[in-house]
C-alpha cells in the first residue's frame, strides 16, 4: 500500500466484513512524541482466537474470513518497518480495535495520503454504517461523525452524490489546514 | 397555521419519491466497486472517487454505487460489478479512474457494454 490511509480504508472494511454497523477510526499525528498512530474500531463479530495468534502471516486466512489474513499482516509489517507495532484488541461478540504505530520522522513510513477519499469511499459504499472519524496534530484537531450528519443535515441524502463531494471537499480542506498549520509551528 | 400550497405538495411528492427509491432498493442500476486488500491496492479507492464525480454530474437519484469484498480474481483488480435491471451482471477489470468514467458514461448511462473492459458476464 502506497499510503497509510489506504491501510485504513482497508482496516475498516475488515470491520464491516466483520458485521459491524459503526465504525470509529483516529488518526494522531505527534510529531513532537516522533509518533504516528492509527486506530480502527468496529462493533463487529471479532477475531477468533486462532486467526489472531498467526496475524502476521499472511498465508493464514481461509476464504472464508480472507479480509481478516492479508490486510492486517501487510499493515503490521508496515509498522515494524518504522520501529512501531501493531496491537489489535478483540472481543467476541463486541468487536475489534486495530492500532498501528510508526516512528512518525522514519524514511520508510508511508505518507498518510488522501484521507478524505478514503472517509468518503467508506461513506459512500457503506451508506448504512456510521463512520466516526477524528484526526489529531500536535495543537489541532478535527473529526466528523455521520450519526451528527444523519441527524442534524436532514437535506442531506447521503446517496445524493452532490453532497457527498461536497462532504468529501470539506474534510479535504479542513485536514489541509491541520498539516499547514502544523508545518508552520 | 400556514396553509399547504400546490407548491409545497410538489415539493413534498419529489422528496418522497428521491427517498422511497433509495429506502426500498429499488435502484435501476448498481454499480458494485470490490474492495477487498487487493482492490484497495489496486487503486480501487481512486476509481471509488471517479466514480462519485460522475455521479454528481449526472444527479441520478436511480443509480446505487456500493462497496464490497473481494470476488476472488485478485489479479484482475480493481474489479467493478455492473447490474443493470433486466441484464446479466457484468464485470470489469482493470479499472481505472478514466475507464470508469467511460464505462458511467457509456454503459450506465446508455446501456453500451464497453467490451474491451469486460471480465465476465455473470
Amino acid at each position: 500500500m502506497r499510503e497509510l490511509s489506504l491501510h485504513i480504508l482497508d482496516i475498516a472494511e475488515n470491520g464491516i466484513v466483520a458485521g459491524g454497523n459503526c465504525i470509529w477510526i483516529e488518526v494522531d499525528e505527534a510529531r513532537k512524541k516522533d509518533q504516528f498512530k492509527i486506530r480502527v474500531r468496529d462493533n463487529g463479530s471479532g477475531i477468533p482466537m486462532e486467526k489472531l495468534e498467526n496475524i502476521d502471516n499472511p498465508f493464514i486466512t481461509s476464504r472464508a474470513t480472507r479480509s481478516f489474513g492479508l490486510g492486517l499482516s501487510l499493515l503490521s509489517a508496515a509498522a515494524k518497518r518504522c520501529d512501531g507495532a501493531l496491537r489489535i484488541d478483540t472481543q467476541s461478540g463486541k468487536g475489534t480495535e486495530v492500532e498501528a504505530i510508526f516512528r512518525y520522522h522514519h524514511i520508510d513510513r508511508a505518507p498518510l495520503g488522501d484521507m478524505a477519499a478514503t472517509i468518503t469511499t467508506l461513506i459512500i459504499g457503506n451508506p448504512e454504517i456510521d463512520f466516526i472519524y477524528s484526526h489529531r496534530t500536535d495543537d489541532k484537531d478535527f473529526s466528523l461523525d455521520t450519526r451528527q450528519i444523519r441527524a442534524e443535515m436532514e437535506k442531506l441524502s447521503r446517496s445524493d452524490p452532490g453532497s457527498l463531494q461536497r462532504l468529501s471537499e470539506t474534510i479535504r480542506s479542513s485536514l489541509k489546514t491541520l498539516t499547514t498549520n502544523e508545518s508552520m509551528s | 397555521m400556514a396553509k399547504l400550497t400546490v407548491e409545497d405538495l410538489k415539493k413534498i411528492k419529489e422528496k418522497t419519491i428521491k427517498q422511497t427509491s433509495l429506502r426500498d432498493g429499488s435502484a435501476h442500476i448498481k454499480i458494485t466497486v470490490h474492495m477487498g486488500t487487493c482492490g484497495i491496492a489496486a487503486g480501487a479507492r481512486e476509481v471509488m472517487s471517479a466514480l462519485m464525480e460522475e455521479m454528481a454530474e449526472a444527479d441520478r437519484q436511480d443509480i446505487q454505487v456500493i462497496a464490497s469484498g473481494c470476488i476472488g480474481k485478485c489479479n484482475t483488480e480493481p474489479n467493478v460489478t455492473i447490474e443493470q435491471h433486466g441484464s446479466e451482471p457484468i464485470v470489469y477489470q482493470h479499472m481505472d479512474p478514466d475507464k470508469i468514467r467511460r464505462i458511467f458514461k457509456q454503459h450506465v448511462l446508455r446501456g453500451e457494454v464497453q467490451t474491451d473492459f469486460v471480465l465476465a458476464k455473470m
